[in-house]
């Protein structure tokens, strides 16, 4: 028989082994151990990433959709693959469904200048929450601005969740799209996006979802969160600046209005009529970065073999260690305390602005993100200018925690 | 720790971090607010002008060790210079701040405990800031002035 356990059971990650892929980590920061915790900003690439990078401009670069030539051939064979991979990571129904953007930042200005544009009206309203990086509140300020429409906020509790009675209170037959994140930068907090989406769902309102930073660290499954729309960055989970993706469900792409114009996002033009494209092309115009794209995939290739249930576990054993280990640093308050968190430890230190934290702990070597993250409305919520912020990746280990509460001693020396 | 940062935190920054001297407001005088998007630093500079001579500066306001230090020895040094010499101490303690060591600044007093911030230049804005604020204070524009 079967040993169930055991075979499900995913086993521990090797955070020694991982570490050896990335060759950044080997570095040293002022005579120190490069100690690397601010991976919500960005995260490093592994070799194999940052090798497909380079065969590709070394074997295959040409322009896609375009030449009869056979490079031409196998850069848009690997482009429209690199498609097909981020299409079965986050399980969309097609491939279709996935747009290529910059970034998270991209997709959702995609979806307010398109979807948003086409669908919003005088007095229509958009519902975010308290918790949103700017990305995620001004472009729907300016849709609102344009159209005379009105932004809703979904407030959150003093631990950094949504209350989810408010939200469904703030719907109403005015609402045109719900937009949230579903980890955020500034707090960790795992938002409950199914039931968000059912929520809205019910009442027939699409929802888009900021993913920046959930694909790195959970599985997402976007037919099983139900969204309508998904964005997220390729920088943050391993892959290449100014790459990204915008899930959007197929029934929508097609009613909605390009995004830019030019080459590759039409069928055809002459000077009296343009017809456009079909999906995913009508939104990609231009020469896309094919590279960054291929180099992306290498990145989800990354880490579906490593596991992405795997490196969940293991963040969440590091988020735990570091909960545990910043607790017995004096003065220490962690903000974002929500039952459900990703491996983000926002914490201030009575009495030391985290300006100077940041300076500090630098110097030990140890890199975090000091500020407010994007998220005035939210610092302004929790009452505080800046934080400081760890966040965690599969790489991390508990020596990097340890490190970390080491140096926040010192700055608690320096600020005695 | 190392000698950067020992240089960086001096004793007397550590001090008026701790203890910022004038921090108060100044009913009718000038006044303008300075912010740092990059650290959500934001403080208020408030002075009392005689005859183009600074009678008294002061500031409020939330900040790094070294945007609240640089304000509390501003508002210090300040009072009782011309707006001149204020100007040309301001664009001294700039080029001390920012230009190569091998360039001296000129007599800065107690600013010279600010030396080590050429050190990381990612620090420069926050003790320029109450600077730029004063400025601003000067011209009595009520908008806010940013360092960005």
């Amino acid at each position: 028989m079967v040993d169930l356990l055991t075979v499900h059971a995913p086993s521990a990650l090797d955070p020694t082994t991982i570490r050896a892929d990335f060759p950044i980590l080997r570095q040293r920061i002022h005579g120190r151990p490069l100690v690397y915790l601010d991976n919500a900003a960005t995260t490093q690439k592994p070799q194999s990433v940052i090798d497909r990078l380079v065969q590709y401009y070394v074997e295959e670069n040409a322009n896609v959709h375009r030449g009869v030539h056979t490079l031409s051939e196998r850069a848009t064979e690997a482009y429209e693959r690199a498609r097909e991979t981020v299409r079965r990571f986050l399980n969309a129904a097609a491939s279709q469904e996935i747009v290529f953007v910059r970034g998270t930042t991209e997709g959702i200005n995609l979806v307010s200048q398109t979807y948003g544009r086409a669908n919003v009206g005088r007095g229509d309203e958009i519902v975010i929450s308290t918790m949103e990086h700017h990305s995620n509140i001004v472009p729907w300020q300016i849709l609102c601005e344009e159209k005379h429409a009105r932004l809703r906020i979904i407030p959150i509790t003093d631990s950094g969740e949504l209350q989810l009675d408010e939200y469904e209170r703030l719907l109403s037959d005015r609402t045109r799209l719900v937009s949230v994140v579903h980890v955020s930068n500034a707090l960790g907090t795992i938002n409950p996006v199914e039931e968000i989406v059912r929520i809205a769902h019910a009442r027939h309102i699409p929802v888009l979802v900021d993913g920046a930073q959930a694909v790195a660290h959970m599985k997402v499954d976007v037919q099983a969160l139900g969204c309508d729309f998904y964005a997220f960055s390729g920088h943050k989970m391993f892959g290449p600046m100014g790459i990204g993706g915008l899930y959007a469900k197929a029934s929508l792409l097609e009613t909605m209005p390009p995004y830019q114009a030019g080459g590759d996002m039409i069928s055809s033009v002459t000077f009296e009529r343009t017809l456009y494209n079909v999906l995913p092309h009508k939104f990609e115009a231009g020469t896309p970065n094919v590279a960054g794209a291929v180099a992306l995939a290498g990145a989800i290739e990354y880490l579906t073999a490593i596991g992405v249930d795997r490196i969940a576990a293991h963040e969440h054993d590091l988020l735990a260690y570091g909960t545990e280990a910043l607790s017995h640093v004096p003065g220490v308050r962690l903000t974002g305390t929500a039952a459900e968190k990703a491996g983000i430890l926002s914490f201030v230190l009575d009495g030391v602005h985290p300006h100077d934290i940041g300076t500090i702990l630098d110097r030990e070597g140890v890199a975090i993100r000091t500020g407010h993250h994007c998220c005035q409305p939210l610092m302004h919520r929790l009452g505080v200018p800046a934080t400081a912020r760890a966040s965690l990746a599969l790489y991390n280990t508990r020596d990097d925690i340890d490190a970390l509460a080491g140096a926040l001693h010192k700055v608690r020396e320096v600020f005695a | 720790m190392s000698s950067d940062l020992e240089e960086l935190y001096q004793e007397v920054i550590l001090d008026h971090n701790r203890r910022p001297r004038n921090f108060r407001t100044i009913e009718d005088g000038h006044k303008a607010e300075g912010y740092n998007p990059l650290c959500g630093d934001r403080i208020t500079v408030y002075l009392r002008l005689n005859d183009g001579v600074i009678a008294d500066a002061s500031f409020q306001g939330a900040g790094c060790a070294i945007s609240k230090a640089s304000a509390s020895l501003m508002t210090d040094i300040v009072k009782g210079k011309t707006l001149a010499e204020a100007e040309a101490l301001f664009e001294r303690f700039h080029r001390m701040i920012t230009a190569p060591p091998e360039t001296p600044p000129g007599d800065l007093g107690k600013l010279s405990v600010f030396a080590g911030v050429r050190r990381f230049p990612v620090r420069v804005k926050c003790a320029t800031l109450a600077w730029h604020t004063f400025r601003a204070a000067v011209e009595a524009s009520n908008d806010v002035v940013s360092t960005e």
